[in-house]
């Protein structure tokens, strides 16, 4: 039984959403998804939309983060994003809307006006993956 | 004498403007304390962002991107003023103002200056002024700026510059000094201006031990990726604390004339009893004469 010795920071520009120690963490680096151990080498690196799932007390938990980046170093994982939600935290319909809308965008370009076909594929990405975090919950 | 009658209703007018003020400034504090509880809960990232950028940037080695080579020949420089969407906050927004149109006289000969407008306020004064070159109004950004209003901004700025329509970006806002003083500033946002390292080498002698960190996928694309949230992070900053200023000043402005009701209504009351007293005066005297001729 691994023990929880690994200080996850959660931080996004509306405060510190965690700060706890976990036993592993799973990173959505952008080269693919990222296994962090005890006493991981140093490393930075870039996040894309994805689930970040940490063990804690011999529990997987999960939460969704929207971009950004990371920093591991003495034991201390740290993740950077614009946004955070804890998988319990989200509100399923609200991102069931959120997915509805963004596809209702993509496909019809009268409703997109100024937005550009990125911006809605990024939201759409976003509302999957939190819909698909709260069922991992 | 002032008729008694008018002076009441003066009193009682005075008194329901005062209550006015009175709720207005308990609404400024409490907006206050929640934009700076905002303010308090952004630092840790800001303060990550410029760490891990200080540490890129101090590896010596040359990464090449827009965000933070100066342009070779600077043309247009944009100018983000931030000022309030309401009044009523003393010269909170006035002196921003005025203090941007200086800024803007300043452009020298040849540059071009334009301004990004926030706030209903800053867009009222410019409008009647055209020989200033207004860009873009952002309107009705509300007393408690969010994530998203302050990401819409810089996604803005950030596109105007990359695109090359602009070559710097400057914010003018309200530096929230205390809560009684605000002081307008400008500060570069694009170009980044990087703080020297003299000030960490200073208090730590630079001693800190350099990690050799594993980039990925490499140091350039971390960049990439930092950068814009840097701006980011600092123009939600600005925008918060130029909010934080304006809730600051319109408390203290209604404080003082909540206090300057009271003085009124003292000096109203005063004059109030005095005329009364005078009435009860004049009536005595009436009724001792109309005693004296019956006799």
């Amino acid at each position: 039984m691994a023990e929880d010795v690994i200080r996850l920071d959660i931080v996004t520009p509306a405060g510190l959403l965690m700060s706890e120690n976990v036993a592993k963490v799973n990173l959505p680096a952008s080269k693919g998804s990222m296994g962090v151990l005890k006493n991981h080498a140093p490393l930075m690196t870039t996040l894309d939309i994805g689930i970040v799932k940490y063990n804690q007390a011999n529990t997987d938990r999960y939460l969704t983060v929207s971009g950004g980046f990371a920093e591991v170093k003495d034991n201390t994982v740290i993740v950077l994003a614009e946004a955070a939600e804890r998988a319990e935290e989200i509100n399923v319909a609200r991102a069931q809307a959120a997915k509805a809308r963004a596809e209702e965008r993509m496909h019809d370009p009268s409703s997109r006006k100024d937005l550009d076909l990125l911006r809605c594929e990024l939201s759409l990405h976003r509302a999957i993956n939190r819909i698909k975090a709260s069922k991992l919950k | 004498m002032a008729n008694m009658r008018d002076i009441r209703r003066r009193i009682k007018s005075v008194a329901s403007t005062q209550k006015i003020t009175k709720a207005m400034k308990m609404v400024s504090a409490a907006k206050l304390r929640k934009t700076q509880s905002t303010l308090v809960a952004i630092r840790p990232y800001s303060d990550k962002i410029q760490e891990v950028m200080d540490h890129l940037l101090a590896g010596g080695e040359k990464y090449d991107t827009p965000f933070l080579q100066p342009r070779d020949e600077v043309k247009n420089i944009l100018y983000i003023v931030i000022a309030g969407d309401r009044g009523l906050c003393g010269g909170y927004n006035i002196n921003l103002l005025r203090f941007a149109e200086e800024q803007l006289k300043a452009v020298p000969e040849g540059k071009k200056g334009e301004m990004l407008l926030i706030g209903n306020k800053t867009y009222e004064h410019f409008r009647t002024r055209p020989q200033f070159n207004v860009m873009d109004v952002f309107t009705n950004i509300g007393d408690a700026p969010n994530v998203s209003q302050g990401k819409a901004l810089s996604d803005y700025v950030i596109k105007k510059y990359l695109d090359g329509e602009v070559d710097e970006v400057h914010v003018v806002y309200s530096r929230f000094v205390s809560v009684l003083t605000q002081v307008p500033d400008c500060q570069q946002v694009l170009p980044i201006q990087r703080i020297e390292k003299a000030e960490a080498e200073a208090d730590g002698n630079g001693m800190q031990a350099e990690t050799d960190y594993i980039f990925e996928p490499g140091g350039k694309e971390i960049l990439d990726v930092i950068l814009p949230k840097y701006v980011d992070s600092s123009i939600y900053r600005l925008l918060l604390e130029a909010k934080a200023g304006e809730h600051g000043a319109r408390m203290t402005a209604m404080d003082s004339a909540t206090d300057n009701a009271s003085e009124l209504i003292d000096k109203l009351t005063l004059s109030l009893n005095r005329a009364r007293q005078a009435q009860i005066t004049t009536e005595i005297t009436e009724i001792v004469g109309g005693a004296a001729a019956l006799e």
